[in-house]
């Protein structure tokens, strides 16, 4: 018996119905650089409709693991991305509220026997239809003190990834190398993560990119020789120790602004424009002590 | 006799879906959901035992849905209700309280007349599950 006629399926409206379009221009427009996190969100997206359009033929649609991992240098845009990812999950029709339950160790792990549990799960029944954030993930786990009760934390986060998947997307952030070490001794917990991205570094342009982005959040802008003022110093800085890419950038950025209110402050008299309030010059910038060999402050 | 203390008491059991439904309605109105369990089914037994704490700041129902079940696993005989508590100044009460299981043989209850002074009779209801012990009760 031959296969009934197949009427052509149509995944371009049914993109362009969704929300899955803006939501993925916002991404790309908002954050610059993270190509690996902007792949793989593009491909949870494709994956979405996908699954929507088998559910419309009435092929099984399983929802698929989420939990992620973020591993990267200071600075990278982990938080960050962690704090949109909820929101982005939500517009895809991922989870069912979209919030966001950002927590550390402190507030998993008890301080005597029986606390931990409770605690816990107070915390997933918080973070349950949404997103958990589990910042500095690492620090759940405390092998040399036989007395801490991290380990306890672990198991019944082990036992909702695994059970509550459609309820709960965890995601574990950190730094890479202490991260690395985190899974091989919880080799439970790496396995259930589906997603382990890593944040590069930034290029120079990219993190010049974030700083004007930044500024016109703040409602500054650099004038032209304060833009080149600016490129110098991210090549400067990045040679430096203690280089910590966005979050370096965000602190120059406010230096310069506390130079530029000096300046503004010390020519008080003068007649002031709303320009002039909105613009960083190339003083703010050079003055920096960067520029002469020494450390950032 | 199906006891009928709380809403819905009149319809038949709610199912897991009807009753996520309603928890959902009740967090969406920000109302704080706690879990009671009881073997007593006197009307005027209105101090239920707590199951665990009242369950404020949640936004899904899989949490409370994950402590009802918790709560029939343990106490499977026992009347399990839902309240939702409505803390807005002014009501700081209960907006919604409905029964989520109840035992397989429900005896009902008994007229008991005392006759007092001057002959006058008071009533009073007795429930027949209270002859037994507590926890021995269904």
């Amino acid at each position: 018996m031959s296969a009934p006629e197949q009427p052509p399926l149509d995944l371009d409206t049914l993109y362009r119905d969704s929300r899955v379009a803006e939501t993925l221009e916002a991404l790309d427009r908002e954050l610059i650089g993270l190509k690996p996190v902007k792949t793989r969100v593009h491909e949870i997206a494709a994956l979405l409709l996908v699954e929507r359009l088998r559910q419309t033929v009435g092929l099984e649609a399983s929802a698929p693991s989420l939990h992620m991992s973020f591993t990267g240098n200071p600075g990278t845009g982990k938080t960050t991305v962690a704090l949109r990812m909820a929101s982005i999950l939500h517009s895809l029709g991922y989870v069912r509220k979209g919030h966001l339950v950002a927590v550390t160790r402190d507030d998993l792990v008890g301080q005597y026997i029986g606390h931990t549990a409770p605690k816990t799960r107070e915390v997933l029944k918080k973070a349950m239809g949404g997103v958990l954030f589990i910042d500095e993930a690492y620090y759940l786990y405390r092998p040399e003190n036989e007395r801490d009760y991290g380990q306890e934390a672990i198991e019944i986060l082990l036992q909702v990834m695994e059970k509550e998947r459609e309820d709960l997307v965890v995601i574990l952030a950190g730094y890479k190398d202490r991260m690395e070490r985190f899974f091989q001794s919880n080799l439970g917990l790496s396995s259930r993560i589906a997603h382990h991205i890593d944040f590069p570094d930034y290029s120079d342009e990219e993190l010049f990119a974030i700083a004007q982005l930044m500024l016109q959040n703040m409602q500054y802008r650099l004038s032209e020789e304060a833009a080149t003022g600016l490129r110098e110093y991210i090549a400067l800085r990045r040679t430096q120790p203690h280089f910590a890419n966005a979050r370096s950038v965000r602190n120059a950025l406010d230096r310069a602004r506390l130079r530029q209110a000096k300046r503004l402050f010390e020519a008080r008299g003068a007649p002031l424009t709303r320009d002039a309030l909105m613009t960083v010059g190339a003083d703010d910038i050079r003055s920096s002590r960067v520029f002469g060999g020494g450390i950032a402050q | 006799m199906r006891i009928t203390q709380g809403t819905f008491s009149f319809l038949p059991d709610l199912t897991d879906a009807e009753i996520e439904a309603q928890v959902e309605y009740c967090l969406s109105n920000g109302w704080a959901v706690s879990v009671e369990y009881t073997d007593d089914p006197h009307p005027r037994n209105s101090y239920w035992e707590m199951f665990g704490r009242p369950m404020f700041d949640l936004k899904d129902a899989a949490g409370v849905m994950a402590e009802i079940r918790g709560c029939r696993d343990t106490f499977a005989s026992h009347y399990i209700k839902v309240n939702a508590f409505d803390a807005a100044r002014g009501v700081e009460s209960l907006r919604l309280s409905f029964i989520v299981n109840r035992p397989e043989n429900e005896p009902g209850f008994s007229l008991a007349r005392e006759e007092g002074k001057g002959r006058r009779v008071r009533y009073t209801t007795r429930a027949y599950a209270a002859d037994k012990p507590e926890g021995a009760r269904y």
